[in-house]
C-alpha cells in the first residue's frame, strides 16, 4: 500500500514539476495543485500504517491510524487552496491587462543588462577610435 | 508573564477582525490597526524585560502538555525580534498612512496590514515547527496581498513570481515536516531537539539542507534570492519598507531557531553556510552597483546584508551569533529607515530613478540629512550602529580563523561605501533632470508631516542602537549563550518530562 502511495506521489511531484516549469500562470497553477497534492500524500504516508478512525471510546487504542498527519494534511489542502484562489484572482487579472497570462521576465533586469551592453560596445568603439587615430599618427 | 505570551499574535487578528467591521470608516480603521499595533509593542517589551528576570516563558496552547499541543515560546532572540518589528511595524503604518497612496485607501489595508503583524509575531513565538508553517503562510499570503493591492501591471507582473517562488518554498517546508514526522514522530521543536540525535547521521544532515533551503528562498540567499530584488519595489513604499526590513529577517530567525536548536553538532552546516554567505554578500553588493532605480539597488542590497546574518550563525560560536544578531536588530531599523527616505524623496521629486534625480541636498536638506544618518549607518562607517555590527562579525571571524570570510566581508563594506556614495552624489548632489527640478520648484518645500515624523522616529532609532550599543551587545551576547544550549529551551518546553 505504502509502495503504490509513494509511486503516486512520485508521479504528482514529477508531473508538477513540469508544469510549474513552463510560462503561462495558467499551467503553473495545475502544475501548483499537483505538487500541493503530493505534499498532501506524502503527509498522510508520513504517519505510518492506516488504522480505524481515532475517536476516544470507539475501538482499541492498538488500532487507531495516527490522527496528527490528518490534521497536517487539512490544514495545508486549506491554505494550498486559498493560495491557487489568489493566483487565478492574479492570473484573470494580468489577462485584464494584457490579454494573456504568461509570467514575464524583469523588466528592469533587462534594461540593466542592456545598459551595461551600451557601455561595453562605447567602451569598445573609444577605444578602436583611439587606435585608429595613433595609427594614423605614427 | 505566560498569560501575555500568545498577546502578539491574538491582539493583531482581533484588530484584523474589527478592521474588516469598520472597512467603510477609514479613520475607525486606523485608529484600530494603531491601537493594536501599540498594544502590541507594549506587550512585546513587557515580554522582553521578563524574559530578562524569569528565563524562558512558555505557554501551553489549548492547555495540552508540550509534545501534544502546541507550545507558544518565547526566549531572548523572539522577545527582542518581537520588540524590534512591532516598532518598525507601528512606524511604517504612521508613514503609510502619511503616503496616502491608493493601496493605504483600500478597505482591506488595515486589516491584511494587521494579518501580516500576526504572522510575523507567530513566527517567532511558536516553539512547534508545523504551526511555524502555518506562520509563515499567514505573514506570506497578507504579503502576497499588500503587494499586489494596487493591481498595476509592474505588480502584477512581479506578483506572479513572488507568489509561485513562495509556494514553492511553502511546499519544499511541508515536505521537509512530513519527512521530520515520518522520522521522529514528532514536530514540537524541543521534542525534535531531543530525538534528532537518534537519527542517523546522513538522515540529519539531509534535514539541516532541506530546511536550509526552505528558508534560504524566503530570506533571500544565494542563489535562491533572485525573487527579491524584482518584487519588492513594485510595492508602495511603506510595503516595501516592512518587506525589507521584516519578511527577509523572519527566514534568517527560522534560519537560526532550527539550525541551533534543532540539530547537533554534527550536522549543522557551518562550512555551507560561510559559502552561501561569502557568495551573498557578493552578488548582492554588486547587483545593487548596477541597478538605476533607487529602490530597487536598495533591494539588492538587502540580500547583501543578509550575507552578514548568515555569516555570523555560520561560525556557530558565542560571538558570531551575537553579531548576528545585534546585526539582525541594526539591519531591520536601518534599511526601513533608508527605504522611507527614498519613498520621501520619490514623493518630493516624482521619481525613483538615479538618473533623473539630483541636487536634493540643496532642494530637500531635510530628506539628505535623513538619508545621511542611515546610509552611513549601513555602510559601517564608525561609530555609527552598522560599524559595531560589523566590527562584532569581523571580530568573531578572526577568532574563529576564517580568513576568507573575514576579508570577503570587509571588500563587501567597501563595496557598499561605493553604492552609498553613489547614491549620495547622484541623488544629493549631481544634476536634476529639467522635469524634476521643475517640480521641485513649484512644490511648496513642506515636508509631508507624518511621512517626515515616522522618518525621523527610525532614524532616531538608529542612533540610539548606535547610542545604547554596549547594552544591547551584551543582550545579544546573552541571546547567542541562550541559542547555544539548546538544553535551556528544552527543558523549559518539556518541563521535568526530558
Amino acid at each position: 500500500m505504502s509502495v503504490l502511495l509513494a509511486f503516486t506521489v512520485a508521479a504528482l511531484f514529477a508531473t508538477g514539476t513540469f508544469l510549474l516549469l513552463q510560462r503561462r500562470l495558467s499551467r503553473i497553477l495545475i502544475g501548483i495543485g499537483l505538487v500541493g497534492h503530493g505534499t498532501n500524500l506524502l503527509l498522510v504516508i508520513s504517519g505510518g500504517d492506516g488504522g480505524v478512525a481515532p475517536i476516544v471510546g470507539t475501538g482499541n487504542r492498538e488500532e487507531f491510524a495516527d490522527p496528527l498527519p490528518q490534521a497536517f494534511a487539512l490544514t495545508s489542502i486549506v491554505i494550498t487552496f486559498g493560495v491557487t484562489a489568489f493566483l487565478l484572482a492574479l492570473g484573470f487579472r494580468s489577462w485584464q491587462m494584457t490579454r494573456d497570462d504568461v509570467v514575464e521576465d524583469d523588466v528592469e533586469d533587462r534594461h540593466v543588462a542592456r545598459r551595461t551592453q551600451d557601455e561595453f560596445v562605447l567602451e569598445g568603439e573609444a577605444a578602436e577610435r583611439a587606435q585608429a587615430a595613433e595609427e594614423d599618427r605614427s | 508573564m505566560n498569560a501575555l505570551i500568545p498577546l502578539p499574535i491574538i491582539v493583531p487578528v482581533l484588530g484584523a477582525a474589527v478592521c474588516v467591521l469598520a472597512a467603510r470608516v477609514r479613520w475607525a480603521q486606523r485608529i484600530v490597526v494603531l491601537a493594536a499595533l501599540t498594544a502590541n509593542l507594549v506587550v512585546s517589551i513587557v515580554l522582553l524585560v521578563r524574559v530578562q528576570d524569569d528565563g524562558i516563558g512558555v505557554t501551553q496552547a489549548g492547555g495540552w502538555p508540550a509534545p501534544l499541543g502546541i507550545s507558544l515560546v518565547v526566549d531572548d532572540l523572539a522577545a527582542i525580534m518581537l520588540v524590534v518589528s512591532s516598532i518598525m511595524l507601528l512606524t511604517v503604518f504612521v508613514y503609510a498612512i502619511g503616503e496616502g497612496q491608493e493601496e493605504s485607501r483600500y478597505a482591506a489595508f488595515g486589516s491584511v496590514y494587521l494579518v501580516l503583524a500576526a504572522g510575523v509575531s507567530a513566527s517567532f513565538i511558536t516553539g512547534d515547527l508545523f504551526n511555524l508553517f502555518v506562520a509563515f503562510e499567514l505573514m506570506l499570503v497578507a504579503s502576497y496581498v499588500l503587494l499586489t493591492l494596487g493591481g498595476r501591471p509592474g505588480q502584477v507582473r512581479s506578483g506572479m513570481t513572488y507568489v509561485v517562488i513562495s509556494l514553492i518554498a511553502s511546499t519544499f517546508f511541508v515536505v521537509a515536516l512530513a519527512l521530520i514526522y515520518a522520522a521522529t514522530g514528532t514536530v514540537n521543536m524541543a521534542e525534535l531537539a531531543v530525538r534528532m540525535p537518534e537519527l542517523s547521521h546522513g538522515v540529519r544532515v539531509g534535514f539541516s539542507l532541506l530546511l536550509i533551503v526552505v528558508f534560504g528562498i524566503k530570506a533571500g540567499l544565494f542563489p535562491l534570492f533572485f525573487w527579491l530584488p524584482d518584487s519588492y519595489p513594485t510595492a508602495p513604499t511603506a510595503i516595501t519598507a516592512v518587506f525589507a526590513g521584516l519578511l527577509t529577517k523572519v527566514g534568517v530567525y527560522a534560519i537560526i531557531r532550527t539550525q541551533t536548536l534543532l540539530f547537533p553538532s554534527d550536522a549543522q552546516q557551518g562550512t555551507l553556510l560561510l559559502v552561501v554567505a561569502a557568495l551573498t554578500m557578493v552578488v548582492g553588493v554588486l547587483g545593487a552597483i548596477a541597478q538605476d532605480d533607487l529602490r530597487r539597488m536598495l533591494s539588492f542590497h538587502i540580500v547583501s546584508h543578509i550575507g552578514y546574518m548568515i555569516f555570523g550563525l555560520a561560525l556557530f560560536t558565542l560571538a558570531g551569533i551575537a553579531g548576528a544578531v545585534f546585526y539582525i536588530v541594526h539591519h531591520i531599523v536601518v534599511k526601513s529607515s533608508l527605504f522611507l527616505v527614498a519613498g520621501l524623496a520619490e514623493f518630493r521629486t516624482g521619481t525613483d530613478r538615479l538618473s533623473r534625480l539630483g541636487g536634493m541636498v540643496r532642494s530637500a536638506p531635510t530628506i539628505a540629512v535623513l538619508f545621511a544618518l542611515p546610509a552611513l549607518s549601513i555602510a559601517g562607517i564608525p561609530p555609527f550602529s552598522g560599524f559595531v555590527g560589523k566590527f562584532a562579525l569581523v571580530d568573531a571571524g578572526i577568532q574563529s580563523e576564517k580568513w576568507v570570510i573575514v576579508a570577503v566581508s570587509l571588500t563587501v563594506s567597501l563595496l557598499t561605501v561605493y553604492v552609498m556614495s553613489r547614491i549620495w552624489s547622484t541623488v544629493f548632489w549631481g544634476v536634476a533632470d529639467p522635469s524634476v527640478e521643475a517640480r521641485l520648484a513649484t512644490a511648496t518645500g513642506r515636508m509631508p508631516v507624518l511621512m517626515t515624523a515616522s522618518t525621523v522616529v527610525l532614524v532616531l532609532l538608529g542612533l540610539a542602537i548606535m547610542v545604547f550599543a554596549g547594552p544591547l551587545y551584551a543582550l545579544a551576547e546573552r541571546t547567542a549563550t541562550q541559542l547555544l544550549d539548546p538544553s535551556q529551551y528544552v527543558s523549559a518546553v518539556l518541563g521535568g518530562r526530558s
